[in-house]
């Protein structure tokens, strides 16, 4: 059916293929009662489905014990158990022969017996595991009904992935080889689905509404990320024009990466450092091959979130260890300590229902309240700094006893693993995220206690203007060009230089071509950015001089509103 | 037939990770293996029973062996859970 939507533009790119509809198939239930003869062939049929479902999991489970997801594996392995779960088989067993059930309805309710004895106990990770348990189930069922399901790891054919909504987990372990694009239903541009798009440079559309009930499993789509716009079925102009627009920025692109090796350097001017913001160790390779001088900011929420418990320290190191190799000794990694709160809730973590999240206990009040939760993530950063460049970032920060709270637990570990004779790097580096207006005010004093600063632009901006992005009634007002953000970003540049420390922005304005001159102009040292911005970026600052970023950061510091700055920044 | 009280060592309780290691281990032993804790009982071959005696953080358990070497497996059980953590 020919359809044009207009929904939110998640990620830059166009996509022009088939989609791949990840829809859950309706399995239908026949309820009519089956006869005591029947139950032999019924009882043959499960044991079959679960024969061929453990086939399956035997086959993921080799997969990821091969892969790098020690954790994957495990998952594995424990629904494994639950598929050849004795309890699992007497239940199951128990609908044919008394409730005279056929496989199908058997295996449906016998799951759904056993997932509502586990929403009823108490320990709340626990009460998580029914979804276990509804999996594996499913899954059975799905081998007695032969339903496939699609295995988003391993995509039979290039595709665009068309979804309701798709989980950190699942985004994570996109077959990137096979995955053109992405669009779902739900979700904004803030989103997990949308930030991990831009990150890995793939075309993405979010919050679609509707999505699923018209568009066709392997009909053509095309997808227009920065636009935000989806076509089913398009016509042959269309794919014409699009495919035009596909071959004109690929040209683009490889313009822009000749400029790989080259440095952001101003025309007679300084040098200033592009690195990469990511998430997993899965956006490492994008980022090198975007030409990224380092990580600005890894937040390392997804360990916490795509978990069923706190992540160990061993499961931390591994990760940090991963990306600390992958980016080699010459590229600084910024870790970001866990910063999660009412909003990015965590199922093992009872986390209090707030009014305010925003203002709320999260990010390094938590790890300041919870030490063990800080101590084993320091651990782990110390521990993996020993394979490569790694710095430490506090998020959150409105005071200086937060910066020596937290330092003093960092020394505690580093003096620890001294005593466990296990090697760290003894020059660390640690700072600050400005993201509250009580960090921008004190910079001075917070300049005193770390070795550099990070500008979250996006909180900070939340912050100084009071605006809630989220909320549809203000997010007009959100504006990081904002001369309050602007003036504040330049208090933060001068108090960190006068004690000569390095300051860098690490927020989207850090991406933005547009603004990135100003921010030269104001004398920023670093920008971290999504990996796909970091060749624009570069080429924007490599035909910029240091007189006119100057005259322009000057001028927009005098601007009375943002109608002004805008107008400086259109001029240039 | 044997039988210890023992104490979950790992803060968390018992959980999927370390369940599914007792499983693993009580499939290799000849005895039947049963835990115990207030008016529950299961069987250490079957995680989902393991699971639901939803043990949580400090808990205590019943661990019974009966059976061909009964004893050794009492002893094995016991120190997985003494030393198993997620």
């Amino acid at each position: 059916m020919r359809h044009m939507i207009q929904a939110i533009a998640a990620a830059d790119g166009i996509a022009i293929g088939p989609a791949l509809v990840l829809r859950q198939q309706e399995i239908t239930l026949d309820r009519t009662p089956i006869p005591p003869i029947a139950a032999q062939w019924e009882l043959d049929r499960f044991t079959g489905a679960v024969s061929s479902a453990r086939r399956h999991l035997e086959g993921k489970l080799s997969a990821a014990q091969q892969a790098t997801g020690r954790e994957r594996a495990e998952l594995v392995a424990v629904h494994l158990s639950i598929l050849q779960d004795p309890l699992l088989e007497e239940t199951i067993v128990r609908h044919i022969r008394d409730g005279g059930k056929n496989a199908l309805c058997a295996i449906a309710d016998g799951t759904q017996e056993l997932v509502a004895l586990f929403q009823a106990l108490s320990d709340p990770y626990l009460r998580q595991r029914a979804d276990d348990v509804g999996d594996v189930g499913r899954r059975i069922l799905e081998h007695a009904a032969g339903v496939a399901r699609v295995e988003l790891n391993h995509l039979p054919a290039d595709c665009i992935l068309v979804a309701r909504d798709l989980s950190p987990a699942e985004t994570v372990s996109l077959d990137l080889g096979h995955t053109l694009g992405l669009v779902t239903e739900l979700g904004g541009r803030t989103s997990h689905t949308a930030i991990l798009a831009r990150s890995l440079g793939l075309p993405a559309v979010v919050g679609a509404p509707d999505l699923l009930h018209r568009a066709e499993d392997g009909a053509l789509l095309i997808l227009d990320g920065g636009s935000g716009i989806v076509i089913l079925d398009p016509t042959l102009q269309q794919l014409e024009q699009y495919r035009r627009e596909q071959a004109l920025r690929a040209q683009q692109r490889q313009t822009l990466d000749a400029l790989h090796d080259l440095p952001a350097q101003l025309l007679g001017g300084p040098q200033i450092q592009l690195c990469a913001n990511i998430a997993s160790p899965a956006e490492v390779p994008a980022a090198l091959q975007h030409g990224a001088e380092g990580v600005g900011l890894f937040r390392t929420e997804f360990l916490f979130m795509d978990a069923n418990h706190l992540p160990t320290e061993e499961e931390q190191f591994s990760t940090y260890r991963a990306v600390a190799e992958g980016m080699g000794r010459h590229r600084p990694v910024t870790i970001r300590t866990l910063d999660v709160g009412g909003d990015k809730a965590l199922p093992y973590f009872p986390m209090p229902k707030e009014e305010n999240p925003f203002l709320g206990w999260r990010a390094i009040r938590i790890c300041l309240d919870r030490p063990e939760i800080l101590r084993t993530q320091l651990r782990a950063i110390l521990r993996a700094s020993a394979f490569g460049h790694l710095r430490v970032l506090y998020p959150m920060i409105i005071s200086l006893d937060e910066v020596l709270a937290a330092n003093a637990l960092l020394n505690q570990c580093a003096q620890a693993l001294r005593q466990e004779n296990q090697p760290f790097d003894p020059e660390l580096e640690v700072g600050v995220l400005v993201e509250t207006p009580s960090a921008v005010l004190l910079a001075d004093v917070l300049a005193a206690h770390v070795d550099f600063f990070s500008i979250g632009t996006n909180d900070l901006c939340q912050y100084i203007l009071a605006v809630d992005r989220g909320n549809p009634y203000v997010a007009k007002l959100y504006d990081p060009l904002h001369p309050a953000v602007l003036r504040a970003i330049h208090a933060v540049v001068d108090a960190a230089h006068r004690a000569g420390r390095w300051v860098g922005v690490c927020g989207e304005l850090g991406g933005d071509p547009q603004a990135v001159s100003l921010l030269a102009g104001l004398g920023v040292d670093g920008l971290s950015m999504a990996a796909p911005a970091i060749p624009q970026v570069k080429a924007r600052l490599r035909d910029l001089s240091m007189a006119d970023a100057l005259a322009l950061a000057q001028a927009a510091l005098a601007a009375p509103d943002l109608a002004q700055v805008r107008r400086l920044l259109a001029d240039t | 037939m044997v039988e210890r009280t023992v104490h979950i060592a790992d803060p968390v309780g018992l959980h999927a990770r370390v369940a599914n290691g007792l499983v693993q281990l009580a499939q290799g032993l000849p005895a039947e293996i049963t835990l115990h804790a207030g008016e529950k009982r299961a069987n250490a071959k079957s995680i989902l029973s393991l699971l639901m005696l939803d043990l949580g953080q400090g808990s205590q358990v019943l661990l019974r062996a009966e059976g061909p070497d009964e004893a050794a497996a009492l002893d094995a059980a016991a120190d997985y859970l003494a030393t198993a953590r997620e």
